[in-house]
């Protein structure tokens, strides 16, 4: 089974039903196995706060939602985490390609990799990384936790854990 | 007009339906007016309200109107093509369009000036985009709801605040009434 249909095959058997995605080279392949279940809507959102905002409003209507992104993302929604997902106790798993990351071979990508986890820190966000393969053995484990908990969890998956470019 | 005339006029449309209300004096001014546990007020994150309240009426079947500003919709120009590539018909914007930025000092917004909003979501692929003046709003509302067909209001009204307290009801609160009116 590929690790695209793994993790998809979590969000299902955790009941996640509304995917937002911006996209990511890295993420292409989750991209696509997101949009080919029935059990999902995906809508893609053309900027991450949009998506979240979604997510919000699916939250509220009796969704499950989800958002997957690149870790650029996170300098665009940190207002939005705060004043909304944070603000009214929303949950948020966050599927995030983690860019800048070893094997990365665009040198711009690192600038914005150095502050992801210091952000994600600040933000009092639970944040998991998926560097090898079996780290996604716990991802049932963290929607589980981020739907109990009603926060935003970040799960960063880096290059090697994709297995390269 | 000015916007909380147009909301004091359509407030008995609004009552019975859920709606997702903008940030800051279009908030308050809904709360003042006519308080639903059926009104989502957003207490933060500017230009948001159309895309949350096409996530909630994406995942159920109740009519939900999303009330915007100008502003806050070219802060988010994102949100039109995404609402015209996934029609939900229970799913209204009603952009009050008075030209600037209310909450922060009546700046002007572009949308005053050259950029016609209703151009920009037909463009976008939005299917029934309806353009009108605030004496008329109530009446253009309530059609759309009646068409059951999504649709995009842009109300042009007059640029002008009235004094409205803050809303002080934690988020929480707001959220958990809001959720229970969506499963009422």
């Amino acid at each position: 089974m590929s690790i695209s249909t793994k993790i998809v095959d979590d969000f299902v058997a955790n009941g996640v039903d509304f995917v937002t995605t911006v996209p990511c080279k890295q993420l292409a392949g989750v991209i696509e196995e997101v949009e080919s279940r029935d059990a999902i809507y995906h809508i893609p959102a053309n900027k991450e706060d949009e998506g979240m905002g979604l997510c919000a409003g699916a939250f509220m209507g009796g969704s499950r939602p989800a958002i997957i992104m690149q870790n650029t993302a996170i300098g665009v929604t940190v207002n939005t985490l705060v004043t909304l997902t944070q603000f009214y106790r929303m949950p948020l798993p966050m599927l995030i390609s983690y860019r800048g990351e070893l094997k990365e071979p665009v040198a711009c990508q690192v600038e914005m990799a150095v502050h992801t986890k210091a952000l994600l820190n600040q933000l009092n966000i639970p944040t998991y990384h998926f560097h090898k393969q079996e780290d996604a053995n716990e991802l049932d484990a963290i929607l589980k936790y981020t739907f109990m908990c009603n926060k935003p969890v970040a799960i960063l998956t880096d290059a090697t854990f994709w297995g390269g470019y | 007009m000015i916007r909380s005339e147009v909301l004091r006029e359509i407030a008995p449309i609004l009552r019975d339906r859920l709606v997702v209300c903008n940030i800051g004096l279009p908030s308050q001014e809904l709360h003042l007016i006519d308080d639903q546990p059926s009104n989502f007020y957003m207490l933060g994150t500017m230009g948001l309200s159309s895309s949350i309240g096409l996530g909630v009426a994406l995942a159920q079947d109740k009519t939900v109107i999303s009330i915007d500003g100008d502003g806050s919709v070219l802060t988010n120009f994102g949100t039109l093509p995404t609402i015209a590539n996934n029609v939900a018909d229970n799913f209204i914007l009603l952009i009050i369009d008075n030209g600037s930025y209310g909450s922060t000092g009546d700046q002007p917004t572009y949308a005053g000036m050259k950029t016609s909003l209703a151009a920009v979501a037909k463009a976008c692929g939005c299917e029934n985009v309806v353009e009108c003046q605030a004496k008329d709003t109530a009446e253009v509302l309530q059609a759309a709801v009646d068409s059951k067909k999504m649709t995009i209001i842009v109300c042009k009204c007059e640029s002008g605040n009235i004094k409205v307290p803050v809303i002080t009801k934690d988020p929480v609160v707001i959220r958990d009434r809001f959720m229970t009116a969506v499963q009422s």
